[in-house]
């Protein structure tokens, strides 16, 4: 298969706006909902996943071509990207430990936990699926990465007013307001679908 | 509560009690992704389950030999075993449906029920118990699923399981089968059932 002709600037615009890696595709919703409630940690863990998403879809393409297909062995890639995504998130833990305690802080438990961040899987499995060339592998999961982070971001910023509020019903508060919360975001997003059409 | 057996307590805790998505809020990511046509649905049910169940079985049968600092990553890498399993059956019974479902497939492994059951149970219970409780979750996971993905169907199709059950002159709701339904769809059905859970408990302080 050849890489769709897909120019890279509305694929990295399509990737933060029109497909949205949580808005459209529902990916990374678990920890998006517990997370922003806060909204430093919002901000460490946007920074986060979008470097490993944009490092891991770097790799993995490289892995997936130059490793998996020549050797034929397709149907270990899950097991293979799921290491490869494994491995860079404990060495930018290790990186981020050694050159910059500070923001190691900052990050905290969030790191580890991207691992099983469904989005950073998610963004490379649609690149296998989509067969993207290398440039469009990269900027497809900095742009992924950037709008999960944006979604983060957008949806803590609503939050820290919206928990203040008393006049939600009590079976709805927490989990249940935010879902209808990103619905509503998710239906915004819509709205930029007559931009860019990309898939 | 005391006279259900460790079985019993296990599958009402999966089904009800403790549904993975409604009270402890894993597993959203699927839930929202693939309900809006039941037939996938089930499939994904049937997947979840399995590497659920199996998954926590061998945990559980493997966890006095793992050492406590690569546990993470042998469990991601057990997961992943039983998904390829799923995988290449699908691909092989099931072409359409596997392409359908494209990476929503893989992405079982980061499922969170998956973890979090393997974490919360498998690591501190025993083998036969953590199978249960695997296939409750995953059971207790579906039933959500199945409910919604009825729901979108119908009304964003205007079918069930692919079949036309209404007539011509329905109009679908487009808003049914796009993302947006579905966040609004588990905050409502959320609603109702912690709702329900209030008055119940009330009812039970009442009594006493």
């Amino acid at each position: 298969m050849n890489a769709p002709s897909v120019g890279l600037l509305p694929l990295f615009l399509a990737s933060i706006l029109t497909s949205n890696i949580l808005l459209a595709n529902f990916l990374g919703t678990c920890s998006f909902i517990s997370i922003s409630k806060d909204f430093k940690s919002s901000m460490g863990l946007g920074i986060a996943v979008t470097m490993v998403i944009g490092l891991c879809s770097a790799i993995c393409w490289a892995v997936l071509n130059y490793l998996i297909k020549p050797l034929g062995i397709e149907y270990l890639s899950f097991i293979i990207f799921i290491i490869v995504i494994a491995g860079v998130v404990q060495m930018l833990e290790m990186i981020i430990d050694r050159f910059s305690p500070s923001l190691y802080m900052a990050l905290g438990i969030f790191l580890p936990l991207i691992t099983v961040n469904c989005a950073v899987l998610g963004v490379i499995l649609f690149m296998q699926i989509r067969s993207y060339n290398f440039l469009q592998a990269v900027v497809f999961g900095f742009g992924s990465g950037a709008g999960w982070w944006l979604a983060i971001m957008l949806l803590a910023s609503i939050r820290t007013k919206l928990d203040k509020n008393t006049a939600i019903p009590a079976g709805l508060k927490g989990t249940g307001i935010t879902l209808v919360t990103i619905g509503f975001m998710a239906m915004a997003f819509i709205g930029f679908s007559g931009m860019i059409a990309v898939q | 509560m005391s006279a259900m057996s460790p079985a019993k307590k296990v599958f009402k805790d999966g089904l009800w009690t403790n549904t993975p998505i409604f009270v402890q809020v894993l597993g959203i990511c699927s839930t929202l992704a693939v309900t809006n046509n039941l037939r996938n649905t089930l499939i994904m049910v049937l997947g979840v389950t399995f590497a659920t169940a199996m998954g926590n079985l061998t945990l559980s049968l493997i966890k006095d030999f793992m050492p406590r600092k690569v546990r993470m990553i042998i469990t991601v890498l057990i997961h992943s075993f039983y998904v390829i399993i799923i995988d290449i059956l699908l691909r092989a019974y099931a072409p359409a449906i596997s392409k359908q479902l494209g990476p929503y497939v893989g992405l079982i492994i980061t499922n969170c029920i998956l973890m979090g059951r393997a974490e919360a149970f498998a690591m501190s219970n025993k083998p036969w118990l953590s199978f249960l409780d695997g296939l409750a979750n995953g059971l207790g996971y579906g039933w959500v699923l199945v409910s919604l993905a009825l729901i979108r169907e119908f009304f964003g199709f205007g079918s069930v399981l692919g079949f036309k059950v209404v007539g011509e002159n329905f109009t679908p709701w487009t808003i049914m089968v796009m993302a947006p339904s579905a966040f609004f769809l588990v905050a409502l059905a959320l609603w109702a059932v912690n709702t329900y859970k209030a008055k119940a408990e009330a009812a039970k302080k009442g009594a006493k």
